[in-house]
């Protein structure tokens, strides 16, 4: 066993910080051990694909920087939960998706959308609240949803998304077969929710039906501000699976090949086998719960240790150093995805705003005779 | 028209449904090999297969939200909780999932699923399982909530809530279930959204739903042989959307009405409707609209003490009477 499920109460920091990026696994009698570090990973790893990870990165981190400029400047509402220190673990993830699998996330979820492949300006133009968003402004951040690349929402409620998605799972069974080309359901959820009941009668329903599903435990470290220490009496949340003989697996989330490999590995199993189970990728958060959040509760010391750990500049550093990208390379890389982000809130910022006329719209799907239609201060019969 | 009970209408249209839409599959707890607890599946199991009628565990949050997943991916699960109570668990998914995704995602994906369940208390249960929150579910915009109080709405509102786009709160009653009545046979639906005039009158109107409906009409034809009364009586059928209009048109030709209703008295139902009227038919009341309700204790087990706490006839039948009497109706 590595060391991280070795010890009684270890730390997801621990076996991230390894540097060679070792997975841990659990149940099933799986215990071996990924010899490669991620430095060899990468060196099996096509340039051109190598550098499209690169860009996806640079494009999330610099939406997100964006998006918080934008919410400072008040052009976004609400709440605002960013993915900076996460974007190496969007893009593996990402990247081990097939087009037929459904994808149901956290709040914290604009990368993911973005990765899985909708425009950034529609993403943005969410955030503004626009009729052109993803929801047509009606869901905010928290609450991205496209059925063409089935994203099935972002939710807001912590955990809402996981009996939905061991539903969607089920729906899955219930229609086809299993195999190679069967869909399989992703369904994210951050640290602190595998505390929830949800998570636990979801985990035992797929257990029990056999369900395509494979959650994927984002461990950013911090629950808002608690450390998983101290609230989960389980720190290995892989192993959370155990009770419903569900398997987990986790991984350096900062590893982009290591997401992939792992989740790719996963979807198999749910795909062909049927059988459920659970990836954690360990990374940091690099800033506030959300971005009104200054993150007081970490010392000075911490957060320049997370600086050094950023993904983004580690991964264009090895790049550089493989010979994959030149300086250059990635300075052009780099101004591309900047002008794709400023197209991005051009976007967003000349998309019409939806009308109160609308208000009505998306309560119902199937209209029924005395819909109320009341706007405030309306009398609740017509008037005679 | 056959007469059968409210529990063979449920498990009729069920059936029905399951036949007429291979979308369509049931779950919860016990429906299957233990037939459900009050025997509206029975025999399904056998017929459908355990994929079209699926045991859950108990798991209500889960398994209410796994019909979600389902129904967004285009299924129309037909989920049973055991009882109301038992929806208080799943509350989560129910409010803040099932009634919020169609809007809050633009309007890009419905949830067609109903949660079939019964309510209503006099059954000995005590407190925690002979509750009415039907109106917590009617607060919600994004469902609907649909409470029969006849086998033949039972059928028709049934079937059109699994035949509708969007989460529906099929709210039965346990004493409901041995009740007779006349049910229109084949293909028959009744539309969500619409009260049914039960009987026809013009002395006062009595506004009901679920089984204090059915309670109504018995008070209100007693008063008409005995008394010569002509009491309307109004069955809401849907808490959400509710047709006020009928309620409305009904009181400014009777100018007088009486809510009686199985849950708690205050911010209930009938507080609802006390301000319909008083907002529709202001100028037509001829007395205060009253309310006959459940007393605001948890309901005890005693039997004395659980009749003394629930609605009834008696109940009906003095209020009725105290209305007409401040109008003089009655000499």
């Amino acid at each position: 066993m590595p060391a991280a499920s070795r010890k009684s109460r270890s730390t997801a920091r621990g076996a991230a910080d390894q540097a060679a990026g070792a997975s841990a696994t659990t149940g099933a009698g799986s215990t071996d051990q990924l010899a490669t570090t991620a430095a060899d990973r990468l060196r099996g790893e096509p340039a051109d694909r190598l550098r499209g990870y690169y860009r996806m990165m640079q494009l999330i981190r610099r939406f997100e920087e964006r998006a918080a400029e934008m919410y400072q400047r008040a052009k976004i509402g609400g709440y605002c939960h960013l993915n900076l220190g996460e974007e190496a673990t969007i893009v593996g993830l990402m990247d081990a998706m097939a087009p037929q699998d459904y994808l149901f996330t956290t709040y914290r979820e604009h990368g993911y959308a973005i990765a899985r492949g909708i425009d950034p300006g529609r993403v943005m133009a969410e955030l503004f609240g626009r009729t052109t968003g993803t929801s047509k402004g009606w869901g905010g951040s928290m609450h991205l949803f496209d059925t063409e690349v089935r994203l099935l929402g972002g939710y807001g409620i912590v955990g809402g998304q996981i009996p939905p998605a061991t539903g969607a799972a089920l729906a899955i069974t219930y229609r086809e077969a299993p195999g190679p080309d069967s869909p399989a359901v992703v369904c994210l959820v951050g640290d602190a929710t595998t505390n929830i009941g949800a998570w636990h009668e979801s985990l035992n329903l797929a257990g029990i039906w056999h369900l395509p599903i494979v959650y994927v435990i984002i461990n950013n470290q911090l629950g808002m501000g608690t450390p998983v220490e101290k609230a989960s009496a389980e720190p290995d949340l892989y192993k959370r699976g155990c009770a419903y003989r569900i398997p987990g697996v986790r991984v350096d989330g900062n590893d982009a090949i290591a997401c992939r490999e792992a989740l790719r590995d996963a979807l198999r199993k749910a795909r062909e086998d049927r059988a459920p189970s659970i990836v954690e990728t360990v990374s940091y958060r690099l800033r506030g719960h959300s971005v009104v959040d200054p993150a007081r509760y970490r010392s000075k010391e911490e957060a320049q240790r997370l600086l050094a750990l950023d993904p983004v500049a580690a991964f264009r550093k090895r790049l550089i150093e493989l010979g994959v990208l030149t300086e250059e390379d990635a300075a052009r890389l780099d101004a591309e995805v900047d002008a794709e982000v400023d197209a991005a809130v051009e976007f967003a910022d000349n998309s019409p705003h939806p009308s109160p006329a609308e208000l009505f719209a998306h309560a119902y799907a199937q209209p029924v005779p005395n819909m109320p239609r009341a706007l405030p201060g309306d009398p609740l019969l017509p008037v005679e | 028209m056959a007469v059968i009970t409210y529990r063979q209408a449920l498990h009729d249209t069920l059936r029905a449904e399951l036949l007429r839409d291979p979308n369509v599959f049931l779950m919860g707890e016990e429906i299957g090999v233990f037939e459900g607890s009050y025997k509206i599946t029975a025999g399904l199991l056998a017929e459908f297969g355990p994929e079209r009628v699926r045991d859950t565990p108990i798991s209500e949050e889960g398994f209410v939200g796994a019909a979600i997943g389902a129904a967004m991916l285009g299924l129309r699960p037909v989920v049973e909780i055991m009882t109301i109570n038992f929806s208080i668990l799943a509350m989560d998914q129910i409010v803040n999932h099932a009634a919020k995704i169609h809007a809050m995602f633009g309007g890009q994906c419905a949830v067609p699923m109903v949660i079939r369940t019964p309510g209503g208390g006099g059954q000995q249960l005590a407190a925690t399982h002979s509750q009415n929150l039907e109106v917590w579910y009617a607060h919600v915009p994004g469902l609907k909530v649909v409470t029969p109080a006849t086998p033949a709405d039972a059928k028709g509102l049934l079937a059109a809530s699994i035949r509708d786009d969007d989460p529906v709160m099929f709210i039965e009653n346990l004493a409901l279930y041995n009740t007779k009545g006349e049910v229109p046979e084949g293909d028959y639906v009744t539309e969500i959204g619409t009260a049914n005039v039960m009987k026809e009158g013009e002395d006062i109107t009595i506004v009901s739903y679920s089984r204090m409906a059915a309670v109504a009409l018995d008070v209100a034809r007693r008063l008409e042989e005995d008394e010569g009364i002509r009491a309307e009586v109004v069955d809401l059928r849907s808490l959400r959307p509710l047709d006020r209009t009928t309620v409305v048109e009904s009181v400014r030709k009777t100018g007088k009405a009486v809510v009686i209703e199985e849950d708690w008295l205050s911010y209930g139902v009938g507080a609802e409707i006390a301000a319909t009227i008083q907002e529709g038919a202001f100028d037509y009341l001829d007395a205060p609209v009253r309310r006959v309700a459940a007393a605001e204790v948890p309901l005890p087990y005693a039997k004395p003490l659980e009749l003394a706490a629930l609605p009834d006839a008696t109940a009906l039948v003095k209020v009725i009477h105290e209305t007409l009497d401040a109008t003089r109706f009655r000499g």
